[in-house]
């Protein structure tokens, strides 16, 4: 029996070796090393990246966690995917990708229906799930390999991706280690290692940086935009309203199963009348700071910072020369709530 | 999906099975072992010596093929319930649900991966019951078939166990409680001759019992089921089984929501 399991593992290794061979032959012709032979409805669709009709899900204890949402995507987008808690967002991803079954609708992947084309629009596809959900007993390194399997990657392509990702996304000196053993934002990016494997168009972040450190989140960041610029169609859901406005180009808000709100992110950030500013000013300026800002509703909030309400048409300026007009000094300035923030709590106040 | 991918990706569920019973090879091999050893050491030694003869044969020889039939079967189940449930209770089972991997690669993989447990099992047995018997196979074909056909049998058994499991109670409550008592009525350590009629009917209802006594018929060339019957019972539970995996794959039981 061992001379079985170690034929069939030697076996295996010869399987990888074949199939790199055949890939490497043919990577001149495709971008990646898979081949697209199905033809997509028509060239116009094969610019949206993901096209969302009628979508409807009941689950099986009645509760209807989407209500008919419609929602399209184009390729090359970086799209934030809003909500509340259970708002429907994780449904929505689980549909796209395969692991929650749709009530009713439809769903494009690059213009290819997922009911169709299935193996062609998963191989478009990669998803960063909400939840931890590798093997925790498993190295870091076996994880990504193993996925790489899964789309039929060869070993040493396999091998190549799993190094090329681990490095981008600073988890090489972790390779050999066990996933348990990692922090939770290595998890995170372990994830999104393990999602990039195949180097997908399509990458879906169930709120890829939720517990992560700044620092960390801040280098997150950069890594999806530079991903996005490279061209990978990338949807977003966030709980970090400051991320989808720092990352995202076009915005849907999703609440009680329905779409409340879906545009670009400039155009929903134009909505914003007035924003509240919290100014650091020296204490013996808080006086006259507050009564020559009256007209900005100004209050002080300690003893060396104001708050003032502007309103769009005025402009911060307005703000700056009431102050300087009394000689008062601003040492510091910044937004009290996010603007997106700002926005969601006010359509979602809407939608009740 | 690519041939070539399905394969390699098939190579990849297997690779990935085997990879984790030989991990954790301290649970998975060696107890099995260490039983099997204890059932030749007690009953095929101590007690076999006062029972003499079975079917024809020295108690220990008689014994020898259901003890090996056993811990195949126990090991090909317990492979896949264990690791499907775990990848389902870890969620890394959606790994291999957002990845193009058809259905029918993804069963094939895990039985592939029970077979391989449950055959090493039967493999590590075989080696330790060369200590307390002389064994010769009468029908080397025929051994191999049933032991082949058992293997695939129960892991498929073990998946639908999987898929239909919420909790770690659920996997340990079928090996408990359905199957060791059938294996145990499956005429491993008697023969059903030896049974008043109307036990020997109950018997006849048991599957257990035909792969038992049909993988005996490849050691000893002697058997108390008809062979060929036998092998068709066998292959209908297979063929049954893995249609109904794909079913439960397809409508995405237990896995999908």
């Amino acid at each position: 029996m061992p001379g079985l399991l170690f034929l069939a593992f030697c076996s295996g290794t010869h399987g990888f070796q074949t199939s790199f061979a055949i890939h490497q032959a043919l990577a001149p012709y495709c971008r990646r090393p898979y081949m697209r032979d199905e033809p997509a409805k028509t060239e116009n669709r094969m610019k949206i990246a993901i096209s969302i009709k009628d979508l409807r899900k009941t689950y099986e204890n009645g509760f209807e966690a989407l209500k008919g949402i419609c929602l399209e995507v184009e390729q090359g987008d970086f799209f934030a995917l809003l909500g509340p808690n259970g708002a429907g967002k994780s449904t929505t991803i689980g549909v796209i990708s395969t692991l929650v079954n749709r009530s009713s609708g439809e769903v494009e992947v690059f213009g290819r229906n997922v009911d169709n084309h299935v193996y062609v629009t998963k191989l478009d596809l990669g998803v960063v799930p909400q939840e931890i959900n590798f093997n925790l007993f498993e190295r870091v390194e076996d994880i990504v390999i193993t996925q790489a399997g899964y789309y039929g990657l060869p070993r040493p392509l396999a091998q190549e991706r799993s190094d090329k990702y681990l490095q981008q996304l600073g988890l090489w000196d972790k390779r050999k280690d066990r996933s348990r053993s990692l922090s939770g934002g290595m998890k995170r990016r372990l994830m999104i290692a393990r999602a990039l494997v195949h180097e997908p168009r399509l990458l879906i972040l169930d709120e890829p940086t939720a517990g992560v450190d700044i620092e960390l989140r801040r280098s997150m960041w950069d890594f999806l935009i530079e991903l996005n610029r490279q061209g990978t169609t990338i949807i977003l859901t966030t709980h970090y309203l400051e991320e989808a406005e720092q990352l995202c180009r076009n915005i849907a808000i999703i609440d009680n199963g329905a779409i409340v709100e879906n545009t670009s992110m400039k155009s929903l950030l134009a909505e914003v009348d007035s924003q509240v500013f919290v100014l650091d000013i020296s204490k013996s300026d808080l006086k006259k700071a507050v009564l020559c800002l009256e007209k900005f509703n100004a209050r002080s909030l300690d003893d060396h910072s104001i708050e003032v309400t502007v309103k769009r048409a005025d402009g911060i300026n307005a703000v700056f020369v009431q102050l300087d007009k009394v000689g008062v000094v601003v040492i510091g300035m910044r937004n009290k709530t996010n603007r997106l923030e700002q926005l969601f709590i006010n359509k979602l106040a809407t939608d009740k | 999906m690519y041939v070539n991918h399905k394969r390699i990706a098939f190579e990849t569920i297997v690779i990935k099975e085997v990879r984790r019973f030989s991990r954790i090879w301290v649970q998975t091999l060696v107890p099995p072992a260490i039983t099997i050893a204890l059932y030749f050491v007690i009953f095929g030694n101590l007690v076999g010596r006062r029972v003499g003869e079975m079917g024809g044969f020295q108690y220990m020889e008689f014994i020898v093929p259901g003890l090996i039939m056993m811990s195949v079967i126990q090991n090909s189940y317990s492979n896949v319930v264990s690791s499907f449930f775990s990848q389902k209770f870890q969620r890394s089972i959606e790994e291999l649900l957002v990845s193009p991997v058809p259905n029918y690669v993804i069963l094939t993989g895990f039985v592939v991966g029970g077979m391989a447990r449950g055959l090493s099992v039967g493999a590590i047995v075989t080696t330790l019951s060369l200590f307390f018997a002389d064994i010769q196979i009468a029908h080397p074909v025929i051994t191999l078939a049933v032991i082949l056909l058992t293997s695939v049998v129960f892991s498929l058994a073990g998946f639908i166990n999987a898929v239909f499991a919420d909790s770690f109670d659920d996997i340990s409550i079928v090996p408990t409680f359905v199957l060791t008592p059938l294996i145990y009525l499956g005429g491993v350590f008697y023969s059903t001759q030896m049974l008043p009629p109307f036990w020997q009917t109950v018997s006849a209802l048991n599957p257990i019992f035909y792969m038992v006594n049909t993988f005996r018929y490849g050691f000893l060339g002697s058997s108390d089921v008809d062979v060929i019957w036998a092998f068709i019972l066998l292959g209908t539970f297979a063929v049954s089984l893995y249609v109904g995996c794909i079913w439960l794959l397809r409508h995405g039981t237990g896995i999908r929501f």
